[in-house]
């Protein structure tokens, strides 16, 4: 798995949409950085372009890397390895590669303007974290998604629309549930519909890091009264990780029966 | 003689299409056996079988000996080169063919390879700058350079220029002089007349032919192999 993953890194790094998104995320937190000078405040705003942006980016770029690799897998696939670490391999050359963008991009910036110096490290890391893990959160969706769909456009479709839920229609429902039960106690109910989405529950865990009572949503709070801050930040970030392991265990198992 | 793969009531379908219909098959060793038949014949699949890469519904498939169901590493017995040559676009032709050394360990050779097909100049240009000949001729050297003792070719020919053609052809004819067998498949004839020791042909998933260039043209009173293989398909109501 080491070798396909290596030689997917190095491809996919080369490759000018690297240095695209890279160069985007240099020149947002580099320009917000210059015009506020407010460490914490950047952090806030670049945590809703993160979080909507990373899912959207990771999403588009492993349903089209896989696609577009399918001659080349073949390849591969008729080589003595096993298959799954043909796919996790892959799969893991293209988050490690995406996650180096989103890392530099913002933290060239950050280190420039002396984050190590400043009280906001550990916010820092834990924007770093969260843009790191729905990196490979949304590579793995999309990589499972197109692993089953054979049609191109079905897939890509599909991989949007699950975006699309989990970035906008799903808080949505989440308001929409807590108005029309609002005469039930909802505490348990919106801890665990925020557990089910991967983007939700990174905002959580920025927003319990970053103590801002002004900015915690319903859930936010309900999160903090509950689990207080540190247990609180342990859950969310070891249920993000399951958002991993599970799908990336279903890449392994799909990929062992198809037909390729 | 010694079989280098065996192939018993293999099938298989893909939803409702049956694609393989019961295929028995033996490929001898040293010999150059060239599978033939239309598109969607069930070539691809029964090649795809073999590598592992289509699992069957039903039926064995024997590699050297060695039952594959399941297996990975009987792969290593195996070099292939794979119709559509699409590799990752942003790496060298050096990066991919290390890579593939370093997927597949034993003996490499490449060197011989690279003089033979002219490919020195090439090998340090990323592989989306390549043009689609010369990337077929590093699809050949991947295919060519290890030291598997079964080589299967789909459609080699695909994009090469004559020059390359007539190299292509005498690095199969050595090949197999030193012992290495073939699967090929391929649509020009000239290719089938002047290498195969055996020709396979292939229809709606049933083997319809198996024997030796002159036998079919012998079993269908025809001079060359194109009109043989139209009586086949004219016969049977497909063409």
């Amino acid at each position: 798995m080491y070798k396909i993953l290596k030689y997917a890194f190095y491809d996919l790094i080369r490759s000018k949409w690297s240095y695209v998104y890279f160069a985007f995320y240099l020149l947002i937190s580099g320009s917000l950085l210059f015009l506020t000078g407010d460490i914490s405040k950047v952090i806030i705003s670049l945590m809703n372009i993160v979080l909507v942006l990373v899912p959207l980016i990771a999403s588009i770029f492993g349903v089209m890397y896989y696609y577009n690799s399918r001659e080349f897998t073949e390849l591969l696939l008729a080589q003595p390895i096993r298959r799954s670490n043909i796919f996790l391999g892959q799969y893991f050359g293209l988050s490690v590669s995406l996650s180096s963008s989103l890392f530099l991009g913002i933290g060239i910036p950050f280190l420039f303007f002396g984050i190590f110096r400043s009280a906001e490290i550990w916010n820092f890391f834990i924007l770093i974290l969260t843009g790191v893990l729905l990196t490979f959160i949304f590579s793995a969706l999309a990589f499972l998604v197109a692993l089953q769909n054979e049609n191109k456009l079905k897939g890509f479709g599909f991989m949007l629309f699950i975006w699309l839920f989990l970035a906008i229609i799903y808080d949505g429902l989440f308001l929409l549930s807590l108005i029309v039960f609002k005469d039930y106690p909802l505490e348990s109910l919106s801890i665990s519909m925020s557990m089910f989405n991967p983007i939700d529950l990174s905002r959580v865990l920025i927003l319990l890091k970053l103590d801002i009572s002004a900015l915690m949503g319903y859930t936010g709070a309900v999160f903090r009264k509950f689990f207080g801050n540190d247990n609180g930040l342990i859950l969310s970030s070891l249920v993000l990780l399951m958002w991993v392991i599970i799908p990336v265990a279903f890449i392994a198992r799909v990929s062992k029966r198809k037909d390729f | 003689m010694k079989n280098v793969i065996e192939i018993q009531q293999l099938v298989k379908s893909f939803g409702k299409t049956r694609v393989l219909e019961g295929i028995d098959l033996n490929f001898e060793a040293s010999r150059i056996s060239v599978v033939l038949g239309p598109n969607g014949s069930g070539k691809t699949t029964m090649i795809k079988s073999v590598l592992g890469m289509v699992i069957p519904n039903s039926g064995s498939i024997k590699v050297l000996g060695t039952d594959i169901q399941g297996q990975w590493d009987y792969r290593k017995n195996i070099s292939y080169l794979p119709q559509i040559a699409n590799f990752p676009p942003n790496l060298t032709a050096l990066e991919l063919v290390n890579m593939l050394a370093d997927l597949r360990g034993g003996n490499q050779h490449t060197r011989e390879l690279i003089e033979r097909f002219g490919l020195g100049p090439f090998m340090r240009i990323r592989l989306s700058n390549l043009s689609g000949g010369t990337r077929q001729k590093v699809n050949i050297l991947l295919a060519f350079m290890s030291d598997a003792p079964v080589i299967i070719l789909d459609e080699p020919t695909n994009g090469l220029d004559p020059v390359a053609l007539i190299r292509l052809k005498s690095l199969i004819a050595q090949k197999k002089s030193e012992g290495r067998s073939f699967l090929i498949t391929t649509h020009i004839m000239q290719l089938v007349e002047e290498l195969a020791d055996e020709i396979v042909f292939l229809l709606e998933g049933k083997i319809y032919f198996k024997g030796t260039v002159s036998e079919l043209k012998g079993t269908f009173n025809e001079n060359n192999i194109e009109k043989a293989i139209a009586r086949i398909l004219l016969t049977n109501n497909v063409a």
